[in-house]
């Protein structure tokens, strides 16, 4: 197994996702067969190889650094599940 | 005369001389969505009172002989492409309430060059998938045979296009999502090249292979909406600046002199139907005929692009996919009373299955101890991709090659084997990978009567010669003139 039951769980919690054992026993068998594929990738030779993380050359995009476009804070807030004052509204963080 | 069966470049010269109005032609369109859609599910919002309006505003402008090609045009758009006021939801639980507050940078361009938006359509949950039976909100079927997925995952825009109920659409490619629903409908679609169109107001799968583009009835018409949605952006750090060219004037017969590059390793791909290989075949003849010139080329990297791309778009899109949190838009688990459960539950009642799968792969292909074997090696082999692609273009102009390996599937036939849906993106990934233009025209029907599409690949900012090869191929052939029954 490239990915175990245990992994799966791991990663789950990293990306705040919580999965039934149903899902979790089907996504270990679906995602250790897309990482056996992946490993397909071991045959080719990278060695001195650079990787890309993007295709087009481009260096820094810099603009000037000023204050422009604005949405006004209640267009922004509209979509929020819970506001008040201005603010966004989350459960309680600590203790 | 049906106005809705109408191109974007007929109903303009209908528009022009003032024999229909796009009031006219807006309420024939929304009319044959109200007729068809039913059986079709393209559109996830029908956006009816606006588009009049904007249908209303185009009259005023051209009775003042103020007109441009898309005035008063009815297009739609894919679901997660922003527009203001009207609900964009990336076919997702975890959007089916968010209103933009302000339009996508395409969006803009397209309002500005006159065009009336009728609706938002249906694709696969944030663009993750081949058959937009992903979809969060409903099913799409194939206008051509409703028991077949219409491709994906732009496939609500696909067949809306072949459906009629628009005149054109924009989707977004990130691994072929433009052109493998483009080729399953019949359409002709274009994913421009990265960089080309601003992805500004585009809901981010990965960002750097996603891409904004067209999906039209025929060829002069993708040129006509490319035109209007391409150029820089400020707004968009990865915008390149860089004149557009008059992408309608390259519309001229003659293929005398194009250099059409043909893959040697493409014939043998794993799964390629016979019926797809002997309609790219014969597309190679009529290039041929029409002046073009074939030469081999090698891309012997590029059968590495369904690992590399199923390594590198889902770590991207882990990272992009954690904005939705459940805080500042969106659906919220009020139940929890506690943050961190409330981020979990949020997410896990939000996403779609294939949505987690690929933001767990992500994950994990980018944590601790695995980051090299995978990001870093699948990054270092898009580059060798990458390689390829330029010295195949030291020798043509021009790629050709299918788009998908079969035509369209039932639905349901590959829903619960991933990898099986993964391998259906062999020959469209790679142009997302070096971020080249890539094309789908359509260039015949299988047996049994579904449209087959053919790909066209360029080199970066060469959108001009595909349209100029794809018009003349399209001069030569009819299959875009055909009709689905619905």
């Amino acid at each position: 197994m490239k990915i175990t039951r245990d992994d799966i769980i791991h990663v789950a919690n990293l990306a705040r996702l919580e999965m039934d054992e149903d899902s979790i026993q089907k996504f270990a068998v679906q995602i250790d067969d897309i990482l056996r594929y992946v490993e397909t990738l071991s045959n080719v030779n990278t060695d001195g190889v650079q990787p890309t993380s993007h295709a087009i050359f481009l260096t820094n995009a810099f603009r000037n650094d000023e204050e422009k476009q604005d949405f006004g804070r209640d267009a922004l807030l509209e979509n929020a599940p819970e506001k008040e004052n201005g603010n966004f509204v989350v459960p309680k963080v600590v203790g | 005369m049906k106005l809705y069966e109408l191109t974007i470049h007929e109903a303009h010269g209908l528009l022009k001389h003032k024999e229909i109005s796009s009031q006219e032609l807006t309420r024939a369109v929304l009319d044959r969505i109200a007729a068809v859609d039913d059986k079709i599910g393209a559109f996830i919002t029908v956006a009816g009172e606006s588009a009049i309006k904007e249908a209303n505003l185009a009259d005023k402008a051209i009775s003042k002989g103020d007109i441009q090609t898309l005035t008063g045009i009815p297009v739609a758009v894919k679901d997660l492409i922003c527009t203001k006021g009207i609900r964009t939801t990336c076919a997702s639980k975890i959007l089916d309430n968010f209103i933009p507050p302000y339009d996508a940078t395409v969006i803009s361009r397209l309002k500005k060059a006159g065009a009336v938006i009728v609706g938002k359509l249906n694709m696969d949950e944030f663009a993750m998938g081949s058959s937009t039976e992903n979809s969060g909100i409903k099913l799409t079927h194939n206008p051509w045979d409703l028991t077949r997925i219409p491709g994906g995952s732009s496939g609500g825009s696909a067949a809306a296009v072949a459906a009629d109920m628009c005149l054109g659409a924009l989707g977004s490619d990130t691994g072929g999502s433009i052109r493998q629903p483009a080729s399953h409908c019949g359409v002709v679609g274009l994913k421009p090249t990265y960089g080309r169109v601003s992805r500004f107001g585009l809901v981010a799968f990965a960002s750097s292979l996603d891409q904004i583009g067209p999906l039209a009835k025929d060829v002069t018409d993708c040129a006509i909406l490319a035109g209007a949605v391409s150029g820089y952006d400020p707004s968009d750090s990865t915008s390149v600046p860089r004149t557009v060219p008059d992408y309608s004037s390259f519309l001229t017969e003659g293929l005398e002199g194009v250099k059409i590059g043909i893959p040697k390793e493409y014939d043998s791909a794993q799964g390629l139907d016979p019926e797809v290989s002997s309609a790219v075949m014969n597309a190679r003849k009529v290039m041929e005929k029409l002046g073009g010139e074939c030469v081999e080329v090698s891309l012997p990297n590029t059968v590495y692009a369904v690992p590399v791309y199923y390594v590198i778009a889902p770590s991207e899109a882990s990272s992009n996919l954690a904005r939705f949190d459940g805080v500042k838009y969106g659906f919220r688990d009020k139940e929890r009373m506690n943050l961190m459960d409330m981020y979990r539950s949020t997410r896990s009642k939000g996403f779609g299955s294939e949505v987690k799968r690929r933001i767990i792969i992500g994950t994990y292909c980018l944590s601790a101890g695995y980051y090299d074997a995978y990001y870093k090696k699948a990054s270092q082999v898009r580059t060798l991709i990458i390689e390829d692609f330029k010295k195949a273009f030291e020798i043509c102009d021009v790629i050709l090659s299918p788009v998908a390996p079969t035509p369209a599937f039932k639905i349901g036939e590959k829903a619960d084997d991933p990898l099986t849906m993964y391998l259906s993106d062999i020959f469209t990934l790679s142009a997302n990978l070096a971020g080249i233009p890539g094309m789908s025209v359509p260039c015949g029907f299988s047996s049994g009567g579904l449209p087959i599409g053919l790909q066209m690949m360029g080199k970066h900012f060469s959108e001009e010669v595909l349209f100029k090869a794809a018009y003349n191929f399209e001069q030569a052939t009819d299959f875009h003139k055909r009709k689905p029954e619905i």
